[in-house]
This record gives C-alpha cells, sequence and structure tokens, in this order.
C-alpha cells in the first residue's frame, strides 16, 4: 500500500515530462534577494582572497626560471597523472559502492556509510600512517602483498596513487550516492521488465542517468587528489620523480625558498583551472 | 492460505492464471486472475485499492507473499525475476529511457535478449513503423509527445514479444484531446495483441473501451468482474454504480417491492426474492416542489436537497431524506423549482426505471 | 579580576626569590664546565632580570629534535617560575622561521641550525644575537637488532636497503648531504622525509631500513631503532641557535627561559637527551 502510494506520486512527478535542465540566468543579480546577494558576495571574496593574494605577492619575475626548471615539470607530470590515476581507482570502486548503498538494503548500512566518510575527517597524515599500518611493507595487508607478490607500495608512485585515492574517493563516493538516491530507481524496474538483469541495467541504464553526478564527484575527486599531500608525504614519501608531486614541492621550497613555493603554486593553480574549465564546457555542452 | 471464496482457476496451459498474494503491513492484496491468450483484462478500482501493486506482482517487481502464484502458459512465474518473465509493461508516465533514442529504447529489450545490435535496431525501427513513428525514431524521448510517448513505451514492451502485457493507466499521462486518439489506436494494437493483456485503470470509460473483461478491485479483493456491459447494468458496489452513473440500493424482495436496509421500499418490474440490488440512473428520477398529487409513479420519496453540480448541460442534484440518491434535471427545471442546499422536495421514480437484480 | 591580579603577583613575587635562587645553584653547577665564557654572559644577564617577577606566557618556537627535552625544561621553568607558563610550538626549524618572518607571536626561536637562524636575523625579527646552546650529531637509526649489519656511512649505499633521508631543504637533509659529499659518497634513498621525525617514523614501522637522522631522535626512539654511530657526523655537526625575538610579547620570561637553556640544568636535560655542549 505505502508504495503503491509512492510509486502513484513519484509518478505524478514526473508526468512532467524528462527532469528539466538547469536554467541559465544570464547575470541578472537584479532578482537576487540581498539576503542571498550579500553573503555570496562574501563568501565568494573569502574564497577568492587568499588566490588573489598568491597573485599579487608572486615573484612574476622568477616565474619563467620555474616554468624551465625540469624538476618542476616532473612534479607537475606526475601530479597529474597520480590525480587522474586515483580518480580512476576511484571511480572502478567507488561508483559501485555508491550503488550499493544507494540501492541495496542491508544491516548496518547507516554505519557503513559513516565509516566511508570517515577519510574525510581524518588528518590526512594520520591517513597516511594508517595507509602504512595497512599496506606498508609490514602492514597488516601490505607484509603478504610484499611475500606473495613482491608488491611494496611505500615509496613507489603506485603508493601515491593509493594514498591519493584513499582521501578522494570518499568525494566521489558521497557525490554518487547522493545522484543515484536522487535518480528514479523505476528506470531500472523499467529495464529489469525489458530483461535487462541488474547489472545491465546499472550499465546501460542507471550509469548514463547519472553520469553527470559521476562526473561531478569525479572532478571532486580529482581536485582533492591534485592538491594531496599529507597522506601523499606520509605514505609514499618524497622523492623527485617518482613520488614527489606539486603539492610536495610546494612545500619543500616553501622551506627555504617561499618565492619559489608561490610561483610553483601558481603552476598548480593554472594547470588545474585550466583542466576543470575545459570538462567543465565538454559537459555543459554534451546533451544527456 | 487459498481462500475458499475465491472462484476456482483451472489451471491451463494457455494463458495466465494468478493468484496474487501481497501482504504487507496493514494491506493485503489478494486476488486472483484468469486470463486466456487475446484477452485484454482491465483491473478497475479507486486509488490505492491494489491495482498497481497487482501489476507490479505480476511483472515481478514486487515479490508475491506466501499463497501467491503466477502461472502463465503452463508455468510457474511466481519466483522469477523480472528479467526471466515473459512479461512486457507499459508504465503510467512510460518510463522511457531519457538517454536513448525512440529507437533506442524500443532495442533495449531484443537486445537484452541477446539479439545482435544491428538486427534489434531494424526489429525497432519495424515497430516504430508499425506504430507510426518511424520519422520520429532519432527523437530522444523528450521531444515526444505524450501521444508519441505513449506508442513508444507500448512499442518497447511489444518487441519483447510478452506473453503478458500490463498496461497501467496507459491513459493517465495524457490530455483529454489526444486521449481520445490513444485510446482508439491502443484498442486497435491490443486487439491486434495475441497474448494475455491487463491493463489497470481507474478510468471506468477506459476499462470499458479497451477491455473484453473487467476486474473491480476493492481494497485489495476483487468484488466483481465480468463483460463492461455487465458491469455497467449491474453494479454491485458503491463504487462501481457511482463509475457507471447509476442510484445503487441493496436490499431484501418480495415480488415487486424491496425493501431497503435503510428503510424505505423500491418497487419494481422484476419479480425476486432475497437479497437483491436495485439501481436507476439520476435520470430516471423526477423531481417536484410539492408533493405531487397526479404521479402515476409509486416511488415518492420526501428529500432535500444537500448539493448541486452541474454535470455536462444538466444539473446533478444530490439528495438526502427518506432516500439518499443523485437526480438529473435540466437547468430550466432546477431553475423553475428554485433549487438551492437545503430545499425540501419530493423525489419519484417510476418503477419501469429501476432495475432489480439478486445479490 | 583586580583581586586575582593582585593574588597572582604576590604569589610571583614570592616564588622570584625561589627562581632566581634555583637560578643561582644552576650557574654554580655550570661554573664547574670547561668553557665557560659563552655561558656566563647571559647568566649574569638573567640573575640581574630575574629580580622583576616573572609572570605570564612565554611562547617558544623550537625545532621538533628540542621536543622532549624543552618540554621538560618548560616544565622545570614553570616550576620555578610558578605564575608562568611556557607554550610550545614545534616543527620543522623552516617552517617556524617562516611563520615567524609572517608575523606569528613568539618569544624565543630555538633553531635546528644557524641557516634557518638566520631567515629571522635577516628579517631583523630577532632581539639577540642568537648564541648556540646544543649542537647535534648525525647517527643512522636501523631497525631493532641491526639486521642489515649496517656499520658506516657507506653500508647505507648498499643496493636492495631502503634508506631515508630528511629533504636537503631542513637541517638533518643537508647536515646527511654534507657528511656524504665529504665522504664523496653518492646514496639514493627510498624517499626525502620533509622532517626529521617523519624520517624516523618511517623507521619505527619498519618501512625503511635506515635512516639519516639526529642522535637525539634515535634516543628519543627508545628501542623501537638502533643508532648506529659513524665518524664522518663529525663533519656535519648541527649548531642549534636560540634567540630573543624582537617582537617578544613577554620579553623578560622569554629571557629567562634562554637563560635555563643555557644554564648548566638546562644543558644536562640537553645532554640527557642526546645533544652534544656547544
Amino acid at each position: 500500500m505505502t508504495e503503491l502510494d509512492a510509486s502513484d506520486a513519484a509518478a505524478d512527478t514526473l508526468t512532467g515530462g524528462p527532469r528539466r535542465r538547469r536554467v541559465r540566468t544570464g547575470g541578472r543579480p537584479a532578482g537576487v534577494p540581498l539576503p542571498l546577494l550579500l553573503p555570496a558576495l562574501v563568501g565568494l571574496a573569502f574564497l577568492l582572497l587568499p588566490l588573489l593574494a598568491l597573485l599579487l605577492r608572486a615573484p612574476w619575475r622568477d616565474l619563467p626560471n620555474q616554468l624551465t626548471s625540469t624538476a618542476v615539470w616532473q612534479a607537475l607530470q606526475l601530479s597529474l597523472v597520480c590525480a587522474t590515476a586515483a580518480t580512476g581507482v576511484s571511480l572502478v570502486l567507488g561508483v559501485p559502492l555508491a550503488w550499493l548503498l544507494a540501492r541495496t538494503d542491508f544491516p548496518g548500512r547507516g554505519f557503513v556509510r559513516a565509516l566511508v566518510t570517515l577519510p574525510l575527517v581524518l588528518p590526512p597524515v594520520v591517513g597516511g600512517v594508517a595507509l602504512l599500518l595497512a599496506l606498508g611493507r609490514n602492514g597488516v595487508v601490505g607484509q603478504w602483498l610484499d611475500s606473495w607478490f613482491g608488491i611494496t607500495l611505500p615509496f613507489t608512485t603506485a603508493g601515491v596513487v593509493v594514498a591519493e585515492a584513499f582521501v578522494a574517493m570518499p568525494f566521489l563516493v558521497i557525490s554518487v550516492e547522493g545522484t543515484l538516491r536522487a535518480a528514479d530507481p523505476r528506470y531500472e524496474e523499467a529495464a529489469a521488465t525489458l530483461g535487462a538483469s541488474r547489472f545491465t541495467a546499472f550499465r546501460r541504464v542507471t550509469l548514463p542517468l547519472i553520469a553527470p553526478g559521476i562526473a561531478a564527484g569525479a572532478v571532486l575527486a580529482w581536485a582533492r587528489a591534485l592538491g594531496e599531500f599529507g597522506a601523499t608525504i606520509t605514505f609514499a614519501g618524497n622523492f623527485p620523480g617518482r613520488t614527489q608531486t606539486m603539492p610536495l614541492a610546494v612545500y619543500l621550497a616553501l622551506q627555504n625558498d617561499p618565492a619559489a613555493a608561490i610561483a610553483l603554486s601558481l603552476v598548480l593553480l593554472a594547470v588545474s583551472i585550466a583542466v576543470l574549465a575545459g570538462l567543465r564546457d565538454r559537459w555543459t555542452a554534451a546533451p544527456s | 492460505m487459498t481462500d475458499p471464496t475465491l472462484p476456482p482457476s483451472k489451471p491451463s496451459d494457455k494463458g495466465l492464471d494468478a493468484h496474487l498474494v501481497v501482504h504487507r503491513d496493514t494491506f493485503r492484496l489478494d486476488i486472483a486472475l484468469a486470463a486466456a491468450p487475446g484477452d485484454v483484462v482491465a483491473l478497475l478500482g479507486p486509488n490505492g485499492a491494489g491495482k498497481s501493486t497487482a501489476l507490479r506482482a505480476l511483472a515481478g517487481l514486487t515479490p508475491l507473499s506466501d499463497g501467491g502464484l503466477i502461472r502463465l502458459d503452463g508455468t510457474d512465474l511466481g519466483r522469477t525475476p523480472p528479467e526471466a518473465r515473459p512479461v512486457g509493461v507499459v508504465f503510467q508516465d512510460y518510463l522511457l529511457f531519457p538517454h536513448l533514442s525512440a529507437l533506442d529504447n524500443v532495442a533495449f529489450g531484443p537486445r537484452c535478449q541477446g539479439v545482435p545490435k544491428a538486427a534489434a535496431r531494424e526489429l525497432a525501427a519495424q515497430w516504430l513503423e508499425r506504430m507510426g513513428l518511424a520519422e520520429h525514431a532519432a527523437a530522444k524521448p523528450r521531444r515526444l509527445s505524450g501521444g508519441q510517448a505513449q506508442r513508444v513505451a507500448l512499442a518497447r514492451a511489444l518487441a519483447t514479444h510478452p506473453r503478458l502485457l500490463l498496461l497501467d493507466e496507459p491513459l493517465a499521462a495524457l490530455d483529454a484531446r489526444t486521449r481520445l486518439d490513444v485510446r482508439s489506436q491502443l484498442r486497435r494494437h491490443l486487439s491486434d495483441f495475441e497474448a494475455v493483456a491487463v491493463l489497470v485503470t481507474h478510468d471506468p470509460l477506459d476499462a470499458m473501451v479497451l477491455a473484453d473483461r473487467l476486474v473491480v478491485v476493492e481494497h485489495g479483493r476483487v468484488v466483481q468482474e465480468g463483460t463492461p456491459s455487465d458491469i455497467a447494468r449491474h453494479p454491485r458496489t458503491d463504487y462501481i454504480a457511482q463509475l457507471v452513473g447509476l442510484n445503487l440500493y441493496r436490499g431484501a424482495a418480495e415480488g415487486h417491492t424491496v425493501r431497503l436496509d435503510t428503510g424505505p421500499a423500491i418497487t419494481t418490474t422484476e419479480d425476486l426474492s432475497g437479497p437483491v440490488f436495485v439501481a436507476f440512473p439520476p435520470s430516471a428520477v423526477t423531481l417536484y416542489r410539492d408533493r405531487p398529487t397526479g404521479s402515476s409513479a409509486r416511488n415518492l420519496w420526501r428529500c432535500e436537497v444537500a448539493g448541486l453540480e452541474t454535470h455536462g448541460d444538466q444539473i446533478r442534484a444530490d439528495l438526502t431524506g427518506e432516500l439518499a440518491l443523485a437526480a438529473d434535471l435540466t437547468t430550466v427545471a432546477a431553475a423553475e423549482l428554485d433549487l438551492h442546499t437545503g430545499a425540501p422536495v419530493w423525489a419519484t421514480v417510476k418503477a419501469a426505471q429501476t432495475h432489480a437484480y439478486p445479490a | 579580576m583586580t583581586r586575582s591580579t593582585r593574588r597572582t603577583r604576590t604569589r610571583t613575587l614570592r616564588v622570584a626569590g625561589v627562581g632566581a635562587a634555583a637560578l643561582l645553584a644552576l650557574s654554580a653547577c655550570s661554573s664547574s664546565d670547561s668553557d665557560s665564557s659563552s655561558n656566563s654572559s647571559p647568566k649574569s644577564d638573567t640573575s640581574a632580570s630575574s629580580s622583576p617577577k616573572l609572570s605570564g606566557t612565554v611562547t617558544v618556537f623550537a625545532a621538533a629534535s628540542l621536543k622532549e627535552s624543552f618540554t621538560t625544561l618548560g616544565k622545570e621553568f614553570e616550576k620555578a617560575n610558578p605564575g608562568t607558563k611556557v607554550t610550545f610550538n614545534f616543527g620543522g626549524s623552516d617552517t617556524l622561521a617562516a611563520s615567524i618572518t609572517g608575523g606569528a607571536p613568539a618569544d624565543v626561536f630555538a633553531a635546528a641550525s644557524p641557516k634557518t637562524m638566520a631567515v629571522v636575523t635577516d628579517k631583523k625579527d630577532a632581539a639577540t644575537t642568537p648564541a648556540t646552546f646544543v649542537r647535534n650529531q648525525l647517527e643512522i637509526a636501523t631497525l631493532p637488532g641491526n639486521p642489515d649489519k649496517v656499520a658506516s656511512l657507506k653500508d647505507l649505499t648498499k643496493s636492495g636497503l631502503k634508506v631515508v633521508l630528511c629533504d636537503k631543504t631542513v637541517p638533518c637533509g643537508a647536515a646527511a648531504q654534507k657528511a656524504l659529499d665529504a665522504s664523496k659518497l653518492k646514496l639514493t634513498p627510498a624517499s626525502y622525509e620533509q622532517d626529521v621525525k617523519s624520517a624516523l617514523t618511517k623507521v619505527e614501522l619498519k618501512e625503511a631500513d635506515a635512516a639519516v637522522v639526529y642522535k637525539t631522535d634515535v634516543k628519543a626512539a627508545g628501542d623501537k631503532v638502533e643508532g648506529v654511530e659513524f665518524p664522518e657526523s663529525a663533519k656535519a655537526i648541527n649548531d642549534y641557535p636560540i634567540a630573543l625575538l624582537k617582537d617578544a610579547p613577554n620579553a623578560e620570561a622569554a629571557k629567562a627561559f634562554i637563560a635555563l637553556v643555557q644554564s648548566a640544568e638546562g644543558q644536562k636535560v640537553l645532554t640527557a637527551a642526546g645533544f652534544l655542549q656547544p
């Protein structure tokens, strides 16, 4: 009875046709109420001011030197590769996990969801130590990885990916789970009545429907992975070309050459803005 | 768990033979449903009666409780998951996959059944052609009108060659104009369909136009079933009487007099005895301001107007008093009678216009 | 409010005498030390300045390697000067220097290298000329029992051995590099750690087989690592300078704390932790 009513209600909301696309209000703050506009602008300023200060105080004359340094390119390249790989790992493991949390019912699901978000609140350095204890050469699992497969993760590029994925994946899971909960599960039912197994329904119906949410989650995860410092330096250490990502290079440069550190930060910022803006345009342009 | 009051359903090798039992919280659905190939059965009932639950149970989207049974063409489907049932569903809001074109929506089912991509698309194109939608094959669902979307949904369901086609409120999402067209088209497609079709609706007109047989469900149980004309003529519950627009009473017959459970008696032409239903249309009622003297009507009751509403070009008066009934009269007559809420009136019905039948 | 202030002041007054007495006793002890020239002058300073009652909070920015010994000294200082409180900010010397020049409110800066101290003095943020109060020598930290039989700096270059060094930007890394260069050794570590503690942690967690860290760190780690001394470390000994900062909110108490660090009692605590006397 209750389910019946619920599905009826859901049906009613959907009779209006496919979900409305985002409405663009092209720069018309006239209609924005002041109690929203004011804090919004303060919030924007709050977020942008530190970045602006970075730009103002940047040693622009040093910048060309920094950009031509192979060490910088090496760190930048490593950062991009590792963040992308960590996002890949997060997608492969995180999307199914989000599906499990959103679409199935098992005892202790709420508790599991809380556990998933734990890396968000854990100080990244602690996360790094935890990873060492788990996957290190002497770790709970790591010792078997070492003795059976000869795999050791600390001090390797793979270790960087692991550390970044550990910190970044919760962002993806939370984002995708939210999208899945908002998505109409009856499309999966419709697919089932057409002969699709649950996995086929997920792959051919659910996945395309929640693609925007997955993309948003992936962007969050990628950005988080790109800026990751604590877990990475703790778990994977710091070796140029192997585990020294941009944030690590920035941190260490800060030790004796703050100007260089600012220059490096700008490079990282510029690249991430370019990538994110590029991806955004692609997604908003693509009809879904 | 089998209910002895249910009509015994003969297990047959062809068609549908189901006993749908779904028990959830305080709600219990318990209906028997049987249909031969080619039959179109309509489940008719008010909101919350359990029609949609019945449909979901047939599709396998809601599991049957103990005692439930679904046999289709001799195969037990009670525990079969939805994707393995030869069942097609047209959902109320169609649930066309928004990211796929009309063609790919229709090709979805065949693809899931293992038909190669090109062949599935070819098949889908044929279905769309048959539905008169060939030029909309590439359109995304949000570009389709309600009627077109409905036909795509039907094509999508039929493309899997189901042995049981389920339609949930197939016309509810359409506006009145499209509804007329789509109803007649759907009628044509359903009569072409060689297997069992079950549709759920709360609209008696849809049910009567589309179905060969009606099953009226109230509170999770079958309260009446039969051909549309039989049900229209012999309603057995207030809900059906209201749907078909009849005043309905239950009472005990003694010859031509039916003594109603609520007190007054109605004189009928039928000669019956025992528990009966008496029905007459609101248009059979004549109203008077003063007690009629010369009237030959033997059914005369003193009533009071409880409410008035326009009903097409007529006024429908809801009356209370000796007998609660609905009466239709012209606007002119209503004005002459100076009808208003609380006005006392006399109501008469000719015996020849009543219809009594055993309960 | 006024009442509580007055009460604190009377208490401080009473204890200031005890503190002065203690400092006097400490200076008496240190006079037995061979090189007293460097110690004597600040000592007389403190005894002179100890007459005004000390109160309030002393904020000390100190190199991470000083954590154990300075914490002990801080407690002693608070005991000797009731009403005072010593708060510490331990961290990499460079980070600390950066925050001091960035305007962090601190009274005392104790750095792990003259170079990092120079960052502060170059910006004219120090009130006194930095004085070297201890020196630290490098040591190799190996797994307990030294399973890889590391006996010298050269042994660290063996292949298959996972060694971590401090990054060259931090003092322990610079010192290690100096020692390696002096003995013309080329060592490719698994990682250049951001500070000496994280280098040590890698050995403690057995992720690395050895690390080049300070003697004091090996000592602090107890039996979780084993220390191996190496002669080349003599060529890369780190001087630890300490200085009063220009914008010190509590200069008087800060001076007294610096005096305690340089006193014989202070040196006893520091040498017990593995530091060398300057």
